[in-house]
């Protein structure tokens, strides 16, 4: 039986401590990517694809990644909502891996709102 | 929906907005049977009988409950085209077990796609939530259970990018190799994740 080991663990572990050791901040930004029907369907699983490469990339122990349901507004999905603490959360339209890679290195390292997929300030 | 993986993230997604905080994940892909069976566990809040009739009714909408909305009649439908049949079973305050089975060769079946993507997508977005997932193969199986990793990895948070980011290789590479594993010379590759990422 092929089973997730005690030493792929250990692996895992021994790879990701070295990378994530000496930072236990609390999170401060926040990433919604909606998972609804809707939105697993347009194509949100493939903007949390993304999203993960570029959290592994980025390496920051500060921004915090959560799915939600389905927002009503269906017919813009994929959406992508991003708060940052003291500023306006915006919501993302019609996301796909390159917007999404785009609002992350830009918005969400940055702090440059990307107004041409944004839909709404909340 | 092209692949059913992503048929899973959504029934999964429905558990946990039912309040659940453990959603069982079993895959049998039975290739010798003609068989594929998915099943969704969750331990949430589940749904009381007289809606479970209108379950797959996609007009019977409340949208407090998110629940009854097209996730369940699209599985359903996708299921029935492929001779194979939906079953929903729920207690209320217990939870709720949706199984769907289907002709594994017939012609409609969408491929399950990128289940290791399914995977890490849950564990990532929901990190309060636990994840057992068994995939069997012709007999062969993998199986993750969070509640183990969680244990094994003490201060390491699994929503950690890194940590998600081995762990998705990981289950990648184990499907891959329960693919492999039966001799069987099969072109449909469709639990190799990447492989079948388009």
């Amino acid at each position: 039986m092929a089973k997730l080991t005690i030493d792929d663990l250990k692996k895992i572990k021994e790879k990701s401590t070295k990378e994530t050791s000496l930072r236990h901040g609390k999170a401060n930004i926040k990433i919604t990517v909606h998972m609804g029907t809707c939105g697993i369907a347009a194509g949100a699983r493939e903007v949390m694809n993304a999203l993960m490469e570029e959290m592994a990339e980025a390496d920051r122990q500060d921004i915090r990644v959560v799915t939600s349901g389905c927002m009503g507004m269906c017919s813009s999905e994929p959406n992508v909502t991003v708060e940052i603490e003291g500023a306006e959360p915006i919501v993302y339209r019609d996301m796909d891996q390159n917007r999404m890679r785009q609002v992350f290195k830009r918005h969400v390292l940055l702090g440059e709102v990307q107004t041409d997929f944004a839909l709404a300030r909340m | 929906m092209r692949e059913l993986s992503l048929h899973i993230l959504d029934i999964a997604e429905n558990g946990i907005t039912a309040g659940a905080d453990c959603i069982h994940i079993f895959v049998e892909e039975a290739r010798s049977e003609d068989r594929l069976k998915i099943m969704i566990q969750d331990n949430g809040r589940g749904l009381p009988a007289e809606k479970l009739d209108k379950l797959t009714d996609p007009f019977v909408t409340t949208r407090t409950t998110r629940r009854v909305g097209l996730g369940l009649p699209l599985l359903a439908a996708a299921a029935q085209r492929c001779e194979g049949e939906l079953a929903v079973e729920t207690e209320p305050g217990k939870g709720t077990e949706v199984v769907a089975t289907f002709q594994y060769y017939h012609i409609d079946r969408a491929p399950l796609g990128d289940t290791a993507s399914t995977i890490a997508t849950l564990i990532m977005g929901n990190p309060d939530v636990d994840f057992v997932y068994t995939h069997i193969i012709d007999g062969n199986d993998f199986s993750l259970d969070t509640r183990e990793i969680k244990r094994e990895m003490e201060d390491l948070s699994l929503s950690d990018p890194m940590v998600i980011h081995h762990l998705t290789q990981l289950i990648r590479r184990s499907l891959r190799q329960l693919e492999a594993s039966e001799g069987e010379a099969d072109t449909r590759e469709d639990t190799n994740g990447k492989a079948d990422n388009r």
